[in-house]
């Protein structure tokens, strides 16, 4: 098979090597992880938002110019449609924790679907699991220093339900509030992208795939590639709502955590 | 789905495979590094410049719209004042204008009184002339009647009359009828 792949040179099944990009620094090893693609494009990803926000934010005035409207709008989205609709009030405090988490996310997100870039760092695990670590240790943190570290785990375990059901219910609770949260939500992310970098993967590769197999598949092969341009589309979708999904999650914990009752 | 994977990878020939669920910790460095430089950064220079300039444009509209309305109180009081000013110079200036006309019409009295009196005292001082005039006149003629008549009569009566006594007596009888004659007419 690759000896056949004369166009491109990847195999046509995309596998999980894909994903692993020889590195850049050393050039083209294989075991080096601390500059690849992916690292280089969180650090992008890092000074883009970084750049964008302090330079359109240089200078801030009480009627806004453009570019300070978007970024105030950026914020203001996540601050007022996400932070204070979930958590209420509270929220404020934690608007500028949750706007940051969001542009990160969907700027790495976005890195899936730009043409000649078209790997998100978020296909790897590693970002997400910080993420969600950080997300994790928050609401926890969060809680704890609302109600004292007793009464937080009192409230986040035993739910107001008759005695005998408790002995269920508590060990449920504690599996779906302190195990599976941070696991669900860096894997939903993670494998979103992991998804979408696949399906384009499949799609594009799949096309060179059957133009390189027989000349007279090359009408079936542009359906495919036209298929990977309708998915990039589907994919930003994807992107733009895993970001939120994300955030409002993480918003909703520490919801979770500061509520009185259960 | 690993042993396929695990297959697949070397069927392709790769010399190391990756399970896509274990995260690279080199990975896991570098991303915290740069999110915690984007959370550093955004967090203490943008975001709560952002929460200032959201305070301050509530501060600049609400205190717009109260000195707004503080304006307009002041320009309605204002508005007052100047009416009553303008209802004061309205009387003041009529009051002035009645006062000038009193005082026009005084100094034109005065001025009528004074050419009045004047005029008086020019007839009474041309009567008083005329007066003295004529006693003056009169006079005169008394005495050159006197004559007249003397030399008249001597001329009549010739050389009888030279005797003094008796021409002075006769003189002074005539004449007293003459003056009768004059205040009984």
């Amino acid at each position: 098979m690759t000896g056949s792949s004369t166009v491109l040179a990847a195999e046509f099944p995309p596998s999980v090597e894909d994903f692993y990009l020889p590195s850049i620094l050393p050039w083209n090893a294989h075991d080096s992880y601390w500059f690849t693609k992916v690292t280089a494009l969180v650090w992008v990803a890092a000074a883009i938002i970084i750049i964008f926000f302090l330079v359109s934010y240089r200078k801030p005035q009480l009627v806004p110019t453009k570019k300070q409207w978007l970024a105030e709008s950026a914020y203001g989205f996540v601050r007022n449609n996400i932070a204070v609709e979930m958590i209420g009030p509270r929220g404020v405090a934690f608007a500028p924790y949750l706007t940051t988490l969001f542009a990160f996310v969907l700027v790495n997100n976005f890195f899936g679907i730009v043409p000649l870039i078209q790997i998100s760092p978020n296909s790897h695990i590693a970002f997400p699991a910080i993420l969600a670590v950080i997300s994790y240790v928050m609401f926890i943190a969060v809680g704890i220093r609302h109600h004292g570290f007793f009464k937080y785990f009192k409230n986040a375990l035993i739910p107001p339900a008759p005695w005998f059901i408790l002995p269920l219910l508590i060990p449920i609770e504690f599996f779906s509030n302190f195990l599976v949260r941070p696991f669900s939500l860096a894997v939903r992310l993670f494998a979103n992208m992991f998804a979408g970098h696949m399906l384009l993967l499949v799609f594009t590769l799949g096309g060179f795939a059957m133009i390189n197999a027989n000349a007279w598949l090359a009408p079936v092969s542009v359906v495919s590639w036209i298929m990977t341009i309708a998915l990039t589309f589907l994919e930003f979708l994807v992107i733009c709502l895993q970001a939120y999904v994300f955030t409002v999650l993480t918003a909703s914990y520490v919801q979770g955590a500061l509520a009185d009752e259960h | 789905m690993l042993n396929s994977l695990t297959l697949l990878a070397a069927e392709a020939g790769e010399e190391s495979t990756h399970n896509p669920i274990i995260p690279i910790w080199q990975e896991i460095v570098v991303g915290t590094v740069a999110f915690a430089l984007l959370c550093f950064v955004l967090m203490k220079f943008v975001f709560p410049q952002m929460e200032k300039t959201f305070r301050a444009r509530v501060d600049a509209i609400e205190g717009g719209i109260k000195r707004a309305e503080a304006a307009q109180a002041e320009a309605n009081e204002l508005l007052e004042q100047y009416r009553a000013q303008l209802a004061e110079a309205r009387t003041e200036a009529a009051r002035i204008r009645d006062e000038a006309r009193a005082d026009a019409e005084g100094i034109r009295s005065d001025v009528l009184a004074k050419a009045r009196e004047e005029s008086d005292r020019i007839i009474n001082a041309g009567r008083e002339q005329l007066a003295t005039q004529r006693e003056s006149i009169v006079r005169e003629l008394r005495s050159e009647v006197g004559t007249l008549a003397v030399d008249l009569a001597s001329k009549i009566v010739g050389e009888s009359l030279a005797d003094e006594a008796r021409n002075r007596g006769t003189v002074d009888r005539f004449i007293n009828e003459l003056g009768a004659g004059t205040g009984g007419r």
